[in-house]
This record gives C-alpha cells, sequence and structure tokens, in this order.
C-alpha cells in the first residue's frame, strides 16, 4: 500500500470545548485511596536526580493538563507530576522509588485510548513513554522489528515501508498512538482480520514491573515454549502489571497490490453473505472487511469536507472492503469473479471499485472519519462489543427503539471479527447520568446474555471496570485479582482500573 | 456530436517517485498507475454532455504499450462508449501524440476533442495546442466550464486565467484542455466496470496511422530534486545571530 493510500486521518485532538462536563464525572467515579501517598517536594527533587534534564519533569498545571485528560474530554484526572524518562532504567528507578513511597503511577502512551485507561482517576503521577521513540533494530531476514515503547506506530510505519515491510496493526490514530500502548491494550484495528491480534505478532516484551524489576522478555524468536510465556501477560493488560519499554513484532511484508471497494446493501443480512462470499472467494487477499449504516455515511458527509454521496441511492448499510496481494493480475481475477458472484445474485445494490489512491483515500475517509465527526456532534456514549454474527446488529436497532430519538445511534465496525462498534451520540449536549443509566447497564447486559465480549478491543480501563463480570465469570476475575496482587502488591499500576474493586 | 477524450496511463500521484539509477527516467516497476487525474475530468465532462442528450458518442482514446488498456477500462466504466488504444512499447513525445490524434481526428471526425490540459508524469501541457495546430482547429485550454450552443456548432468555454476568468467562444469542431475545477470525476459503478471489461476495444497502431513517431527530443538525465536538510533549534538569540551570520544571512 502506498503511504498515502493508507492517509488515514489521524484523530482530531481539537475537540469541541462546548461540552464541559467529563463523562467520568457523570458515571459512578471510584473514591481516592487514602492509602496512596500525596506526592510532595520531596519526591520531585527525587525523580529530578534521576531524570537529570529538566525538560522530562512537568509540574506546572498547563503543562501537566494535556496528560491529564484523554483526547474526547470524557476522562479527566487531576495529577500534579509528570516524569518521561529516557531509558528503562530510569523507568525502573520512578517505580522502584514510587513502589517504596507508595505513590500511585498511570503508564501513558500517545492517550489515544477510549476508556479513560491512560489518564489518571485521581492525583495518580503520569509516567509517560513518549521520550522512549526510537526503533532499535530491523532484521530483513526474520521481519522482526524491535522498538522502544514510545514509538509512534505512523513512524514505525514509516521506517519499515522503504524497507518492504509493514505493521501488522493499523488504527485511525496511527499518526499520535504509541506501539507500548497498542500492546498494553491489545488495540485491534483494520488490519486484524489479515494479521491477527498483537498477541500473536508479539514476540518480545520487555517491561518493568511494580518494585522496578526490569523483566527482560524480549525475544525475537517466532517459538519459544520454555515455561509460561509472561509477555502475554502485559498485552492487554493496560498498564496494570507492568510498564512496557521496549518490544518486538513480527512485521508482514507489504502487499505491492492493494483494491478498495465500497458496496451498499439494503439489509444486513445482505452484508454477512457477501462477508461470507469475501472470506470463501477472496481468502488469503482480503485484508478489511468493514460496515457502516446509513447514518455514519450521513455523519461523514456532513463533518467532512471532501466527501460525496457515494451512491445514486441511499441504502441502510455500505461495506468497505480491501485486497492486498502481491500480484495485480491473480488479485484482479479473484476480485472480478468476486464481484461477478455478489452482483449476480444481487446482494449489493450498488458499488464501485477504486483504482487510484484518489478513489482509495476518499473510500477510507467514509470509515475511518466516523469517530471524529461524531466528537464533533457532542456527547457520545460509545460502546465496543464483540457479538456474535447473528446478533450483530440486532443491537443497533434495539437501542433505537428503546431510546426513541432521544438519542442518535450510529453502528459500524470491523464485521470481519464480529466486532461492533456501537454509538450514541447526543448532539450539542453534555454527558448526562439520565441517558447513561438509559444505556447503561443494558446494552452490557445485552452482550452478555448473547454471549457477547462488552470490550472488543477498545479494553476495559475506567470506563467499565464495574462491567468486567459480565464478560468474565467470578472463577477469572478471581484469578486475575491474585496475578495483580503478586506482581503489584502495593497496587500503584493503574489503580481504580480493569479489575473491579 | 462524437467526443474524443485521450487519457493518458501515468504514474499515480500518490506513489513513491523513484529515478532509475542510469537517470534515463523513472522507474515504473511495480508502481501503482492510474489514468492521469485530467483525462479523468475530461472524460468525465464528456459522459455528462453525453448524459445531458448533447452528445452521442464519446471515444477514448489512449497510446503506449498493453499495459495503458486498463485507462481505457476505467474510462468506459465512467461512461465512455468506445476504446482505442494505439499500441507502441516506443516512447511517445507531445507532438508524436497529436499526430496519431491529428490522424484518428482525420478519419473519425470528431466534433469536439476535450483533453486533460496535461499529464501528471512529464507536465508538458503541449499535447492539445499542437493538435490544435495540426488539425487548424480552434482550442480553449485550461477550461473550467463548458457550454455547447443548442445548436450544436459552438461552444463557450471558461477559461482559468492569471488573476480572473476569461470566456470564449469557439466554432465546432475544437479543442478543449480542461483544468482541475472543470468537474468532479464520479465513482465508477460495479455494475459498468464489470461492463467495461468485456467491451472489445480497438487496436491500431502508428504503422497504421501512416504516422513515423517522432524522435527527435532526447531525455539527457532525469534527476531527483535535492533533499532538503533537516532544521535545527537554538535556544538563545545569541544562537540565532550566531546561526544567522553562520550561513552568512545577515
Amino acid at each position: 500500500m502506498n503511504k498515502t493510500i493508507i492517509n488515514r486521518l489521524l484523530v482530531n485532538r481539537n475537540n469541541n470545548h462546548l461540552f464541559k462536563r467529563t463523562y467520568s464525572s457523570v458515571g459512578n467515579k471510584i473514591p481516592r485511596d487514602p492509602k496512596y501517598a500525596v506526592i510532595n517536594s520531596k519526591d520531585i527533587d527525587y525523580f529530578r536526580s534521576i531524570l537529570k534534564d529538566p525538560n522530562q519533569i512537568l509540574t506546572d498545571k498547563d503543562d501537566v493538563d494535556p496528560f491529564n485528560c484523554d483526547w474526547m474530554k470524557k476522562f479527566k484526572g487531576n495529577s500534579q507530576l509528570v516524569v518521561k524518562p529516557k531509558t528503562t532504567e530510569q523507568v525502573s528507578k520512578i517505580l522502584s522509588y514510587c513502589n517504596e513511597k507508595k505513590i500511585a503511577v498511570v503508564p501513558q502512551g500517545g492517550n489515544t485510548g477510549l476508556v479513560g485507561g491512560s489518564v489518571p482517576v485521581h492525583d495518580e503521577i503520569i509516567l509517560s513513554l513518549a521520550n522512549m521513540s526510537k526503533v532499535e533494530s530491523f532484521d530483513p531476514i526474520t521481519g522482526v522489528v524491535t522498538v522502544q515503547a514510545g514509538c509512534i506506530l505512523e513512524n514505525i510505519e514509516n521506517y519499515l515501508v522503504p524497507l518492504g515491510y509493514t505493521v501488522p496493526i493499523d488504527l485511525g490514530a496511527k499518526g499520535s498512538c504509541q506501539i507500548g500502548g497498542n500492546a498494553s491494550t491489545n488495540a485491534g484495528g483494520i488490519r486484524l482480520l489479515r494479521y491477527g491480534s498483537l498477541h500473536g505478532s508479539i514476540l518480545g516484551v520487555e517491561a518493568v514491573l511494580a518494585d522496578g524489576t526490569v523483566l527482560d522478555c524480549l525475544s525475537t524468536l517466532r517459538k519459544d515454549n520454555t515455561g509460561y510465556d509472561l509477555k502475554q501477560l502485559f498485552i492487554g493488560s493496560e498498564g496494570t502489571l507492568g510498564v512496557i519499554t521496549k518490544l518486538s513484532f513480527i512485521t508482514p511484508p507489504k502487499p505491492t497490490s492493494v483494491n478498495v471497494a465500497l458496496f451498499s446493501c439494503h439489509s444486513f443480512d445482505r452484508v454477512q453473505q457477501v462477508l461470507i462470499r469475501a472470506k470463501k472467494q477472496l481468502g488469503d487477499i482480503l485484508s478489511a472487511f468493514e460496515f457502516m449504516d446509513r447514518p455514519c455515511i450521513d455523519l461523514v458527509l456532513k463533518h467532512q469536507a471532501g466527501t460525496r454521496e457515494p451512491f445514486d441511492d441511499s441504502t441502510p448499510f455500505y461495506v468497505l472492503m480491501e485486497t492486498s496481494g502481491f500480484n495485480e493480475v491473480h488479485d484482479g481475477e479473484k476480485l472480478s469473479s468476486f464481484l461477478e458472484s455478489i452482483m449476480g445474485d444481487e446482494l449489493i445494490v450498488d458499488g464501485s471499485v477504486a483504482t487510484d489512491s484518489k478513489n482509495m483515500t476518499s473510500f477510507w475517509k467514509l470509515r475511518e472519519t466516523i469517530t471524529e465527526s461524531l466528537g464533533k456532534e457532542g456527547a457520545t456514549y460509545k460502546y465496543d462489543l464483540s457479538l456474535p454474527i447473528d446478533q450483530f446488529y440486532q443491537l443497533v436497532a434495539v437501542m433505537r427503539e428503546k431510546l426513541d430519538g432521544k438519542a442518535l445511534v450510529y453502528g459500524f465496525g470491523h464485521v470481519g471479527d464480529g466486532n461492533l462498534h456501537l454509538n450514541i451520540s447526543t448532539p450539542n449536549q453534555s454527558y448526562s447520568k439520565d441517558m447513561l443509566d438509559m444505556i447503561e447497564p443494558f446494552v452490557y447486559e445485552y452482550t452478555s446474555k448473547h454471549r457477547g465480549s462488552i470490550s472488543a478491543e477498545h479494553g476495559i480501563g475506567a470506563m467499565k471496570s464495574q462491567h468486567l463480570h459480565f464478560s468474565k465469570s467470578d472463577p477469572a476475575i478471581h484469578l486475575m485479582k491474585s496475578i495483580k496482587h503478586a506482581m503489584d502488591p502495593n497496587n500503584i499500576l493503574n489503580p481504580y482500573k480493569v479489575l473491579p474493586q | 456530436m462524437k467526443i474524443f477524450v485521450p487519457v493518458k496511463r501515468v504514474i499515480d500521484y500518490a506513489a513513491k517517485i523513484r529515478v532509475r539509477p542510469d537517470k534515463s527516467g523513472v522507474d515504473t516497476n511495480g508502481v501503482r498507475m492510474s489514468t492521469n487525474p485530467f483525462d479523468e475530468i475530461a472524460i468525465e465532462e464528456a459522459v455528462r454532455l453525453k448524459e445531458k442528450g448533447i452528445a452521442k458518442e464519446v471515444v477514448a482514446i489512449t497510446m503506449g504499450p498493453k499495459a495503458s488498456e486498463e485507462v481505457l477500462r476505467s474510462s468506459l466504466a465512467i461512461g465512455a462508449d468506445q476504446g482505442v488504444i494505439v499500441n507502441t512499447d516506443k516512447p511517445l513525445n507531445p507532438l508524436s501524440v497529436a499526430k496519431l490524434l491529428q490522424k484518428l481526428a482525420e478519419t473519425e471526425k470528431p466534433n469536439l476533442i476535450i483533453m486533460g490540459k496535461q499529464a501528471i508524469d512529464d507536465d508538458c501541457n503541449q499535447t492539445a495546442q499542437m493538435l490544435a495546430g495540426l488539425l487548424k482547429w480552434p482550442q480553449a485550454t485550461f477550461a473550467s466550464k463548458i457550454e455547447i450552443s443548442e445548436s450544436k456548432d459552438s461552444v463557450k468555454v471558461t477559461r482559468e486565467i492569471d488573476g480572473g476568468l476569461e470566456t470564449l467562444s469557439m466554432k465546432l469542431p475544437a479543442i478543449i484542455s480542461c483544468d482541475l475545477r472543470l468537474n468532479e470525476p464520479r465513482y465508477a459503478k460495479l455494475a459498468n466496470i464489470m461492463k467495461a471489461k468485456k467491451v472489445q476495444l480497438t487496436t491500431k497502431t502508428p504503422e497504421d496511422l501512416g504516422v513515423q513517431l517522432n524522435e527527435n527530443l532526447k531525455i539527457v538525465s532525469v534527476e531527483e530534486p535535492a533533499k532538503r536538510s533537516g532544521g535545527s533549534k537554538v535556544t538563545t538569540v545569541d544562537d540565532i545571530v550566531a546561526s544567522l551570520k553562520k550561513h552568512s544571512l545577515i
């Protein structure tokens, strides 16, 4: 793929400032645990002594504020201190000190998360990995790259592309999100369908434990069955078990032949049938299968300059499909017979295939700017659910009926992975308890009843810790708590999150 | 009314351009190719004239190796009726292209030729003008609006010029080269894309047309622009002054 084909829009941080009330002030915020120390000037002096460069410590309110709040302005903490180490050793010294003094710490990457996992709940100090942003090595034979945790995803991609490789994960936030954050939240995204989750792509992790121990599991081996696979504990645990400082992962060769198609469908049932055929007929070259419902298209057309109505007639569902391969002729033939089959059987109403980067970019824009466009509308209640395919879109209809026009309901997501992004938007309003009560816990109960996941790829963070039980059994949560206790007995790492109190 | 639209296959605008190590040109191996964006605008305009009932037939014409057929398929998918390829593996410069188009126009007698103002690969911006000279037809370049008269014997063209717009009126047959703001090409419909794959294309060669390819232009060397060196940060006013002096700027 060309760099510009995948010139996916970055998440717009200039969010609407009209809606001051935050989500966390609406939900039931967990009170501050008094066992944690309140930092004082001695602590700051100590951090200065390890970090040396004055730019590595932020204490001024204006400097700290952006780190206290997530990009949606939904979650806001009250930290007084940001530390920005440059080496693993510095991370180790910081954590060792915090563990001893019982100072709570929130590790922070690009702060692009959606569940409040990367901002403090109260006054936890913020450990930003932004200064650890080097690509350390790349092996051209195995395709394994080793990077520091603070590397921005897009920078890694830009490093790999000239070498003929690409990153196995791609997100709308790629221009700001950091690989360490991607790993610790087990971020999904558009390429998961093709390259699988980070649990498979990541081969090694170097992490600093709560007591400052540096755990070197930075393997670059594809196969390594020696004892417990400890690195997996840091992938998806959202910084509660340790701070990832470096990691290595396998990178796939960059496909040279890419096609992007957009379809419109009458019903979600048809979307599913197109998916089944795409899997069967395109097989190895299918690299993305995304769906969005009509309200999403209307929203993007309203907020994004340069977008336009794709087809003559408006239909309830749209599919964006991408193929990536290495042989234009082979891919073209496969795609042709697939298109003939879905057209012939009238599974789609209309469709188009982009043959140049300009159209590819505009098709992708319809899908990738939905989140940003929702941000421009007003308060949005976001749910990231995995649901069995037969129940996949049903929930959107159920919510529309339940909310009865009091809010707008949008459904889109990675239908190829069974991952629905359910978004409930209240234009020009701030987050309200009444609205939240109408949505939760209903959405979680519904998901649980259908054996889905209440967090497919966004994680639990501060938003869903009290709802974890909807997707995990009591014994599972109990074991998670035991692991947490074993690895972080003072509970200084990212407290109040992930596990229910 | 019959409209000719010449279309060129060029390196996609977003592709990374690599100069061949021997500096003889640009490397096109494994690089995404697509229709020259200005030509796509020309096709769109011709198809719109057909949809308005003004034109009867739109003929897309390309020149070059067999792979160029794909831009004809794209043009057919947008709505062109016929595709003609003048097949040659030899390099083509604007005068050769204009001569080949002249021969095709003399036999097929289109009423209008709409083409991109330039190709984004060589940026020549010469073919339309040369063709007008060879055919002795009136021309309007850099069109941002095209209006055919009711009697279909003349056309009013609005051109983008420095500091404003100029409106010309010409008798048909005529040649129009189009600018970026003339229209926004549609997304080709899937059904039309599939149909376009099956259309029989007309293949001709320069010999068929009796044109000797002009080889009086020779590319001496193609080079990449000089790399920009990165900026540097200064922390004090003294540093700024010192740095400016060092680069002999003050």
